[in-house]
């Protein structure tokens, strides 16, 4: 019995379908071209240089990334914002940004960065020590600024070009450069804690790495407060793009 | 001699009373009408707001055909603030293509929450959001209908929230465009009594819609190259602002560093305008692009064209970014409403464009205010006498603000609150 409804629906259903399809098609009236286009605007200087060759795809992954965060990242961030308290929440905060010292460092190393890599070095000790293994900062309240830097900026002062747009899952924008130098920085990362092997005792190494890369995720995601599509604005991806690559120059000039 | 000594002496222990009694002058900053709008109220001159405000985005679904290029479109978006006990209800109207939660809302929202208010804020039927999901028409513009719309949407927001809160009557409020509309909705209630507004405020708002766009849009005119060269005209300023961040020793661009290159005098008059011209025209663009795509209207995307995702709208953001509010009024906005009623001349629309449509009502209702700024400079010569006119002592007019950038200033706001409060009381 069962097997027959289950028969009638999808035929039905199928039935629909095309039947929908062949009136969509009806409707379909040919293109009028539009009162005004972009060839008229032409004489201006164009704002955006970013070089977005995949466009297309790039879109999609923006597509993606806002369902991600819809139906999976946001609901997880907002259950753990609700159920940790902030004090706590921003330990977890401190405990990654203090690790992501280490990246900051050996990348200032590289780009011969003698007063940031001080800084930063100093930032490490300071609030491993005094911060109780980086859950406070310290450093902070000294005056010293935390720094940025990554493979991706280490390649940009070695010369490499930006190379295109590249919108990542989950991560987000990027280009083709800067998701190189995450991928860089990750493998350094990787390398340093299977040398260390700090779980290799507890004969559960690899759920507890997986439940610290997975808090890792979601402290990133909780500290980050752009939402996909918030501003309402239909043309949010570009403004996105723009904003993206200028914060980038800016930072390089830093 | 000694007593005149002591009168003296008396006299000089006075003068700090007598400093502190002139502060009746109003003492917000910034002289400049453009750099007033750009950078609004420094930090430490707003009022101090402890705890936090239990502020919620919520959705009014709609289930309605729209483009696929607006699939993360769900309904319309709007922001509110509840209290826990029987308080006062205030809506708030956002300024032109502002969403229910952009930096000036949120300013009102969390101070008329303190002033123990239950607020819903609403996007300006300008907003795409509003476009797509509250619009009537999709063509947004129209006084009455946009007010029409909102009355609808504050109805229906009303129905979902009333469960949740209670509520001991209702205000309304809205700044910039959303000003002039607040005047329109109440208009509206004053037939309809759904709310009964007992007070509504306008902040800044326009007179003649326009008057306001034409004054706007005549900021470009002192840029190089004029209007036709906003592209260049920005990257421009850009390069300018980046120059300045890499001489100085800026951590972000953040307020800090747009009052450093204010102090700094970094850009001058033409440009600052100009700034305030090209955000007018980013958020037109948006405007422009999702009335386009709502009613295939044919303006700037082709008339039947089903546009995925995955297209590329770059070139109708540069189309649309090159459009004036004047254009979008007279190649789309009066045709559209001509072809729905064509008796109607282009001067009668325009006509209805302005709050000199209802004057008898806003001369006579006592339950509607106005607060703006003698340097604002959406309006035309004449029209804050008109306002005066109109509004006699329920008007506020500031020396300075320009564009709302007073709006979050102390003495604005306690203002905004006494004037909405006694009649809570």
């Amino acid at each position: 019995m069962s097997r027959y409804i289950i028969r009638v629906s999808i035929t039905l259903g199928l039935a629909l379908y095309l039947t929908g399809c062949a009136a969509n098609n009806a409707y379909l009236a040919p293109e009028i071209p539009p009162m005004h286009t972009v060839g008229e605007f032409g004489d201006d200087e164009s704002v955006s240089r970013t070089n977005d060759p995949w466009e297309g795809f790039n879109k999609s992954m923006y597509k993606f990334n806002y369902q991600f965060d819809r139906f999976v990242f946001l609901p997880i961030v907002g259950a753990y914002e609700a159920a940790v308290p902030e004090v706590a929440q921003s330990g977890v905060s401190n405990f990654f940004s203090n690790i992501g010292e280490v990246r900051t460092f050996y990348n200032c190393l590289l780009q011969a960065k003698g007063k940031k890599s001080l800084v930063t070095l100093g930032r490490f000790l300071a609030n491993s020590t005094i911060g109780i293994g980086g859950l406070f900062d310290p450093a902070s309240s000294f005056g010293w600024r935390q720094q940025h830097e990554t493979f991706g900026t280490t390649l940009e002062t070695w010369g490499v070009r930006t190379g295109p747009y590249l919108v990542l899952p989950v991560l987000g924008p990027s280009t083709v450069r800067d998701a190189g130098g995450f991928a860089v920085d990750a493998a350094v990362r990787w390398e340093v804690v299977s040398s260390i092997d700090p779980f290799g005792g507890t004969g559960a190494r690899s759920e507890i790495e997986t439940g610290i890369t997975a808090l890792e995720a979601v402290d990133l995601r909780h500290r980050e407060k752009f939402r996909y599509y918030e501003s309402d604005y239909p043309f949010e991806y570009y403004m996105v793009r723009y904003l993206v690559s200028e914060k980038r120059e800016l930072n390089i000039l830093r | 001699m000694k007593i005149t000594g002591c009168v003296l002496i008396a006299f000089l222990l006075l003068l700090p009373g007598i400093a502190s009694a002139d502060d009746a002058v109003y003492r917000y900053p910034i002289d400049d009408s453009y750099a007033a709008t750009i950078l609004g109220t420094p930090q430490n001159l707003r009022t101090e707001l402890s705890g936090k405000v239990p502020v919620q985005t919520l959705t009014l679904k709609t289930d309605l055909e729209k483009p696929d290029i607006f699939f993360y479109d769900h309904g319309l978006r709007y922001t509110v603030a509840f209290q826990d006990r029987k308080a006062p209800l205030i809506f708030l109207i956002a300024g032109t293509g502002g969403s229910s939660k952009s930096s000036r809302m949120l300013a009102l929202i969390n101070n008329l929450y303190h002033a123990g208010f239950h607020v819903v804020a609403l996007p300006s039927p300008t907003s795409s959001n509003f476009i797509i999901n509250a619009s009537t028409s999709h063509v947004p513009g129209n006084l009455t209908d946009d007010a029409a719309d909102l009355y609808q949407a504050m109805e229906q927001i009303w129905r979902v929230s009333g469960e949740r809160i209670e509520v001991s009557d209702f205000y309304l409020a809205g700044y910039s465009l959303g000003g002039t509309e607040a005047a329109f909705v109440a208009k509206l209630d004053e037939e309809r009594k759904v709310f009964d507004f007992r007070r509504v405020m306008m902040i800044n708002p326009a007179v003649s819609l326009y008057n306001s766009v034409t004054k706007i849009e005549g900021l470009l005119d002192g840029i190089p190259g004029g209007p036709r060269r906003i592209g260049a005209f920005f990257n421009q300023v850009v390069a300018k602002s980046t120059d300045f961040y890499r001489k100085g020793d800026y951590v972000a661009v953040d307020d800090d560093f747009l009052y450093a290159a204010y102090e700094a005098q970094l850009l001058n008059r033409n440009e600052t305008g100009g700034l305030i011209a090209v955000s007018f025209r980013i958020g037109s663009a948006g405007m422009i692009f999702t009335s386009d795509a709502m009613t295939n209207g044919g303006y700037v995307i082709p008339k039947h064209k089903v546009l995925k995702n995955s297209d590329s709208l770059g070139d109708y953001l540069w189309t649309c970014l090159h459009l004036s509010f004047l254009d979008y009024f007279n190649e789309y906005y009066c045709p559209h409403f001509q072809r729905v009623r064509p008796e109607l001349t282009r001067d009668e629309l325009i006509g209805s464009l302005s709050l000199k449509k209802i004057e008898d009502y806003l001369t006579a209702s006592n339950r509607i205010g106005v607060i703006t700024n003698e340097d604002d400079f959406i309006l035309a010569p004449g029209e804050i006498d008109y306002l005066r006119r109109v509004f006699g002592s329920r008007i506020k007019v500031y020396p300075s603000g320009g564009h709302l950038g007073n709006l979050e200033y102390r003495d604005n706001m306690a203002f905004l609150i006494d004037w909405l409060r006694p009649a809570t009381r």
